[in-house]
C-alpha cells in the first residue's frame, strides 16, 4: 500500500482493497519504525487520525466519499490546526495550540483527508536545509548525512520515505521546490493568491504561498484542486474559479515552447545537476516540446532583493511573538523590557534573530530607500524579465538549486553560502508566479529536480508537462532504502 | 514682547462601524474585557487583516464633508513598535496615501468671526487595545476590546492662533461627524480624542517655533486649559532664556499641567513599509459620486439656511447647527411653534441651560421638541406669559404633564387680559398700599417710573402670575396718576 501514488490510494479506496483505516494504521507504524532516524515529524497524532480514518469510510460506506476522503497525509507545522500544536518549527511556538485551523488545512478535512500529524521545518520557515528547526534536523531519507532541503523538508522526507502519501508544504523563497528537489519527490509553488495564507503562520506576507508536494504530479494536481480558491479571510487571495487540475494532465505536448534561461545555466550550477537537466530536456524533446534559449537578465538581483523584502516583511510578522499573549514567556520578568528581551531572546533561534536583525536594518528611517525601495524596484525588474520571457515562450524550465542535497553542517556557520542555494528559486517567489519540482534523475545516490515555470495562473499547464514526463520516466518512482 | 500661538491638531474619530476595521469583532463600548477581541485583534499566528468596507465609506463622507480630495488609491502601512496593548507588534495605518487627501473645515468663534482651518488629510487606522494599570498589584492588565476599532485620524495644518480657535476647529470636526453619522462624538467614552502641536514666535515672525506635541486630551473643556499651559509654559521658558525642545507632553486633567513624556531623540522609529496583508484600496468615481448623493445637509448648509431664511444670527446659527441633534431638535420646535427666533432662545437658553445643569444631551431632553414648540405657541397667542411659561417649562421637565396646554389648564396659569378683572386686582392693591400711592402721587414725573415696579410686583403676586403684564402696566398708570 505505501507505495502506492495518492491516485492509486483513491483507487483503492473506492474499490474497497482497503480501508481509510487500515491505510492509516500502515503509515502509522511506518512512522514509528522509522521516524526516528528521519524526524520529519514534529508532532504524530495518531489517535485523530484513526478517528478521521474511520470517518471516512464510514462517509465511504454512506456514499458520500469525494476522491481524497480517507486518503493520509501530513500537514507542515508552519499551518495552523485546531486542537493540535503547531510549532512552527520553533521554541516560541512549542506550547502553542491554535484555536482555529488554517483554510488549507479546513479544505482538505472537508474532503475527508486523514491528518497523519505535523512535520519538521526550518524555524518560521528561514532556511533551505532544516537545520534551523527547534526540533532538530531533519535527514534526507536517501542519505543520512545529507540535508533534506527546507523549509518544507520535513513534508519532503516523509512522502520520499513512504511515511506518508502527500503532505502541504510552503514556499517563500523555494521551500517546497528545493526540498521536493533534494527529495526525489513533485512539489509545486502556486501563483501569489491562488491558495489561502488564512492560518498559515506568516515568515514573508508578499511571498508566501501554500502549496502540494507529492510523489506525481497527478497527486499535486488532484490535492492542488482542493487546497486552491479564493478565501474572503485573505484579501490577498484571488477572486479566480479553480480549474480541474487534473483534467488538462493529458494533453499532448507538441507545439509546446519551454525557455532556458541562460543566466540558470551558467557558473554556480554543478556540472552533474546540468547533466541530468539535459537529458530531462532531451526527453521533453522526445515529447514533442520546443527548446529555445531566453535571458532573464536581472537573476543575479533576486537574492540582494529577496534578502530585503522578505527579512523586512519577517520582522515585522514576527513582533507579535513578544511573550504576552501566547508562545514562550520568559521565567520572572523584572519589567516589560525583561520581558520582550529574554521571551524572544530565548524563544527564536540564531537564523531567526538574523532575518529579524536585517529587516529591521532595512526599513530603519534613512535606510529605507537605500534598502527596501531598491528591493522593490528590483522585484518589479524581475516580474519584467519573467513577462518579457513568457512573450517568447510558454514556460520556463531550469534548475531548482545548484547542487543535490548537501551534507548536514557544510553550510549552516556561512548563511551566504546557504542564502545562494536559492539562486533559481526566489525570483518566481519575487514574480508571484507558479513553480514546480519534478524528479529529473540522480547524481552520485542523491536526487536532482528540475524546475518548470508558468506565468500566472499556468499551473495546469505545469502539471500536465510534468505528467507527460513522468509518464515516460521513472525517477519520481524510486525509493530510498530506510 | 508680543507672542502668537501656533496650533495644528490630530483628531482621532472613532468610526461607528458594528465591527472593527480588519475583524469581525464587535466595536461595543463597555464590553467585560477582552471578550470582544477575536483571533484577529489578539494578533494570533497566522491570521490576517480583511478591511470592512463601512470604515472606508465614512473616511469618504467624511472627505467629502471637508471638501477634500479623495485618496483614488490609499495605502495600508505597518508602524512598527512594541507595546503590550498593540497586540501585532504594529499598527496597521495610513502613512504616505492616505484616503483624504487636503481638505478645509469652516470654524465660528465666540465673537462670530469665521475662520477657515486646512486639513493637512486624514487617514483610515486601527486603535490599539487599553493598558489598565489599577487593580492588578504593580502589574498592568491588557484590555484588547478597543484593539481595531476603526479611527480616522484628521490631522490640520497649524493653522489656529489660540486655544479658543482650536476649541472651535474641534467642535466643528465633532458637529460634522456626527451630522454624517460616523461617529457617537461620544468624547466621554473616548471616540473623540485629540493631540495638539503647539509653538509660539514672536507676532509677525514668519518661521514657526519649535514645537510641542501633547496628547491625551479628551474633552473641549481640557484642550482649552492645556493649550492655554502649553502657550504660557512655552513663552515663560522663552522670555527666561531658555529653549522649546520638541517632544512629547502628556496632558494631565487632574493636575492641569503637562509633563514631558519623550524628547524627540527617544522617539521610535517606526519602520514604516506598506502592509503586504492588504492590497491598495482603489476608488472610482461611481462610488465617490454614489456617497456624495448619500450626505445629508452638513453644518454648514444649515448654518447657512439657519441664517438666510429664518434671520437667525450668525452665532446663533452656529450653536444651533453644531450637532445634528441639536439641529434637529431646533427645527422641529420652530416648526410646530412658527417662530424662528422664540424657538432659538427657548433651545439655545432655557432648555440648554438645564440641560447643562444636568449633565444631559439634547437627544436625553425629557422635554420633546413636539412639547417645547407647543409651549412656545402659547406664549406667541398671549395665553401664557414669559413667567408663566417657565413653570410650565419646569412642569414638562418634571413630567407632570403631556402637553403644555394640559399644564396651563392644571396649574391654572391662562393669562389675565380681561381688563375688568385686572382693574378690581390693581384697585385692590392700591387699596391695601394707601402710602405707597401717596408717594408715587408725590413723586416728581421722572422718578415715578421706577416706583410703578413695586404695585406691578404685587399685582401679578396677587394674580398668581397669570395678569397680562403689558396691560398691568398699562392700567396701573392710568389709575395711579388719578
Amino acid at each position: 500500500m505505501i507505495d502506492l501514488t495518492l491516485t492509486q490510494l483513491a483507487d483503492g479506496l473506492a474499490q474497497g482493497d482497503f480501508t481509510s483505516r487500515e491505510l492509516t494504521d500502515a503509515y502509522l507504524a511506518r512512522i514509528a519504525e522509522h521516524d526516528a532516524q528521519i524526524n520529519s515529524f514534529i508532532t504524530v497524532t495518531e489517535d485523530s487520525a484513526r478517528q478521521a480514518a474511520e470517518a471516512a469510510d464510514a462517509r465511504r460506506a454512506a456514499g458520500q466519499a469525494s476522491l481524497l476522503t480517507g486518503i493520509p497525509l501530513a500537514h507542515k507545522d508552519i499551518f495552523c490546526t485546531q486542537g493540535v500544536r503547531t510549532s512552527c518549527g520553533s521554541k516560541m511556538l512549542d506550547n502553542f495550540v491554535a484555536p482555529y485551523s488554517a483554510t488549507v488545512v479546513e479544505k482538505l478535512d472537508q474532503e475527508g483527508m486523514v491528518s497523519l500529524g505535523k512535520t519538521n521545518m526550518d524555524e518560521f520557515a528561514m532556511g533551505s536545509s532544516n537545520e534551523s528547526s527547534f526540533y532538530g534536523p531533519v535527514r534526507n531519507p536517501w542519505d543520512a548525512q545529507a540535508v533534506p532541503g527546507g523549509s518544507s523538508g520535513g513534508s519532503a522526507a516523509a512522502i520520499a520515505a513512504r511515511l506518508t502519501p502527500a503532505a502541504t508544504g510552503t514556499d517563500t523563497g523555494g521551500s517546497i521546490r528545493q526540498p521536493a528537489s533534494f527529495c526525489g519527490i513533485t512539489g509545486l509553488k502556486p501563483t501569489y493568491g491562488r491558495v489561502s495564507r488564512w492560518g498559515m503562520i506568516a515568515y514573508a506576507s508578499s511571498l508566501d504561498q501554500g502549496g502540494p508536494m507529492a510523489r506525481t504530479a497527478e497527486d499535486c494536481a488532484l490535492l492542488l484542486s482542493a487546497m486552491a480558491g479564493f478565501d474572503p479571510k485573505d484579501s490577498t487571495s484571488i477572486q479566480r474559479g479553480v480549474p480541474d487540475y487534473r483534467s488538462a494532465l493529458d494533453s499532448p505536448l507538441s507545439g509546446l515552447t519551454i525557455g532556458l534561461p541562460k543566466e540558470y545555466f551558467g557558473d554556480g550550477l554543478d556540472a552533474s545537476v546540468a547533466d541530468v537537466l539535459q537529458a530531462a530536456i532531451r526527453e521533453l524533446e522526445a515529447l514533442g516540446v520546443t527548446f529555445k534559449d531566453v535571458s532573464l537578465p536581472n537573476t543575479r538581483l533576486a537574492i540582494p532583493s529577496y534578502y530585503v523584502i522578505a527579512p523586512a516583511e519577517a520582522s515585522s510578522n514576527l513582533s507579535r511573538f513578544d511573550g504576552v499573549r501566547f508562545g514562550h514567556r520568559c521565567e520572572n520578568p523584572q519589567d516589560l523590557e525583561d520581558l520582550y528581551k529574554r521571551s524572544r531572546g530565548e524563544g527564536f533561534g540564531a537564523e531567526v534573530k538574523r532575518r529579524i536583525m536585517i529587516g529591521t536594518y532595512a526599513l530603519s528611517e534613512g535606510f529605507y530607500d537605500a534598502y527596501y525601495r531598491k528591493a522593490q524596484q528590483i522585484r518589479r525588474l524581475l516580474t519584467q524579465d519573467f513577462l518579457a520571457a513568457f512573450n517568447e515562450v510558454d514556460l520556463l524550465l531550469g534548475p531548482v538549486a545548484p547542487t543535490t542535497a548537501f551534507n548536514l553542517g557544510s553550510k549552516n556557520n556561512d548563511p551566504v553560502q546557504m542564502y545562494l542555494e536559492d539562486i533559481y528559486t526566489l525570483g518566481i517567489n519575487l514574480a508571484g508566479l507558479p513553480g514546480m519540482s519534478v524528479p529529473a534523475g540522480f547524481a552520485a545516490g542523491r536526487p536532482v529536480g528540475m524546475q518548470l515555470i508558468g506565468p500566472h495562473f499556468e499551473e495546469a499547464r505545469l502539471l500536465n508537462v510534468a505528467h507527460q514526463y513522468q509518464r515516460v520516466t521513472d525517477h519520481h518512482q524510486q525509493a530510498p532504502a530506510l | 514682547m508680543q507672542w502668537e500661538a501656533v496650533i495644528g491638531l490630530e483628531v482621532h474619530v472613532q468610526l461607528a462601524t458594528q465591527s472593527k476595521i480588519f475583524s469581525g469583532a464587535s466595536t461595543a463600548f463597555g464590553a467585560e474585557p477582552n471578550s470582544q477581541a477575536c483571533a484577529v485583534d489578539l494578533g494570533l499566528p497566522g491570521v490576517l487583516p480583511v478591511l470592512n468596507e463601512k470604515a472606508v465609506e465614512m473616511a469618504v463622507k467624511f472627505g467629502l464633508g471637508v471638501k477634500a480630495e479623495i485618496g483614488r488609491r490609499s495605502i495600508f502601512e505597518r508602524k512598527n513598535y512594541f507595546y503590550p496593548d498593540l497586540p501585532k507588534g504594529y499598527q496597521t495605518t495610513q502613512m504616505d496615501a492616505p484616503i483624504v487627501g487636503p481638505g478645509v473645515v469652516d470654524i465660528v468663534l465666540e465673537d462670530g468671526a469665521e475662520r477657515s482651518i486646512r486639513i493637512h488629510h486624514a487617514h483610515l487606522e486601527e486603535d490599539a487595545g487599553k493598558s489598565l494599570h489599577e487593580d492588578f498589584q504593580g502589574m498592568t492588565g491588557i484590555d484588547l476590546n478597543r484593539a481595531g476599532t476603526p479611527l480616522l485620524e484628521i490631522v490640520s495644518e497649524p493653522d489656529m492662533r489660540s486655544a479658543k480657535e482650536a476649541v472651535a476647529y474641534l467642535k466643528s470636526i465633532h458637529a460634522l461627524v456626527t451630522y454624517l453619522g460616523i461617529s457617537d462624538g461620544n468624547m466621554a467614552e473616548g471616540s473623540m480624542r485629540c493631540d495638539a502641536n503647539v509653538s509660539v514666535r514672536p507676532k509677525g515672525q514668519e518661521t514657526l517655533g519649535t514645537r510641542c506635541e501633547i496628547k491625551n486630551i479628551n474633552s473641549f473643556r481640557f484642550i482649552e486649559r492645556a493649550i492655554n499651559h502649553e502657550i504660557e509654559r512655552q513663552i515663560e521658558l522663552i522670555e527666561d532664556g531658555g529653549r522649546v525642545v520638541q517632544e512629547t507632553r502628556l496632558y494631565d486633567a487632574d493636575l492641569d499641567e503637562t509633563r514631558s513624556m519623550r524628547s524627540k531623540e527617544e522617539a521610535n522609529d517606526y519602520r514604516y513599509f506598506p502592509c503586504p496583508d492588504l492590497l491598495p484600496v482603489d476608488l472610482d468615481d461611481a462610488y465617490i459620486d454614489y456617497l456624495r448623493s448619500q450626505m445629508p445637509e452638513l453644518p454648514e448648509e444649515k448654518k447657512a439656511r439657519f441664517v438666510e431664511e429664518l434671520g437667525l444670527s450668525v452665532y446663533d446659527a452656529n450653536v444651533l447647527a453644531s450637532s445634528r441633534a441639536m439641529a434637529e431638535y431646533f427645527d422641529r420646535t420652530r416648526e410646530i411653534c412658527g417662530d424662528a427666533k422664540q424657538a432659538a432662545n427657548w433651545v439655545m437658553g432655557e432648555l440648554t441651560g438645564r440641560l447643562n445643569k444636568e449633565g444631559l444631551e439634547i437627544q436625553q431632553s425629557p422635554v420633546a421638541a413636539e412639547q417645547l414648540g407647543g409651549l412656545i405657541k402659547r406664549i406667541i397667542d398671549n395665553t401664557i406669559n414669559g413667567k408663566a411659561a417657565k413653570q410650565v417649562f419646569a412642569a414638562l421637565w418634571d413630567g407632570e404633564g403631556h402637553t403644555a396646554d394640559d399644564i396651563i389648564e392644571a396649574k391654572g396659569l391662562k393669562q389675565v387680559t380681561d381688563t375688568g378683572a385686572i382693574e378690581r386686582v390693581i384697585d385692590e392693591v392700591m387699596a391695601n398700599n394707601p402710602a405707597q400711592v401717596e408717594q408715587y402721587r408725590a413723586a416728581e414725573p421722572d422718578k415715578r417710573g421706577k416706583m410703578v415696579g413695586f404695585f406691578v410686583g404685587q399685582v401679578m403676586k396677587a394674580s398668581k402670575g397669570t395678569a397680562n403684564p403689558q396691560m398691568v402696566n398699562q392700567l396701573l398708570k392710568q389709575k395711579l396718576e388719578g
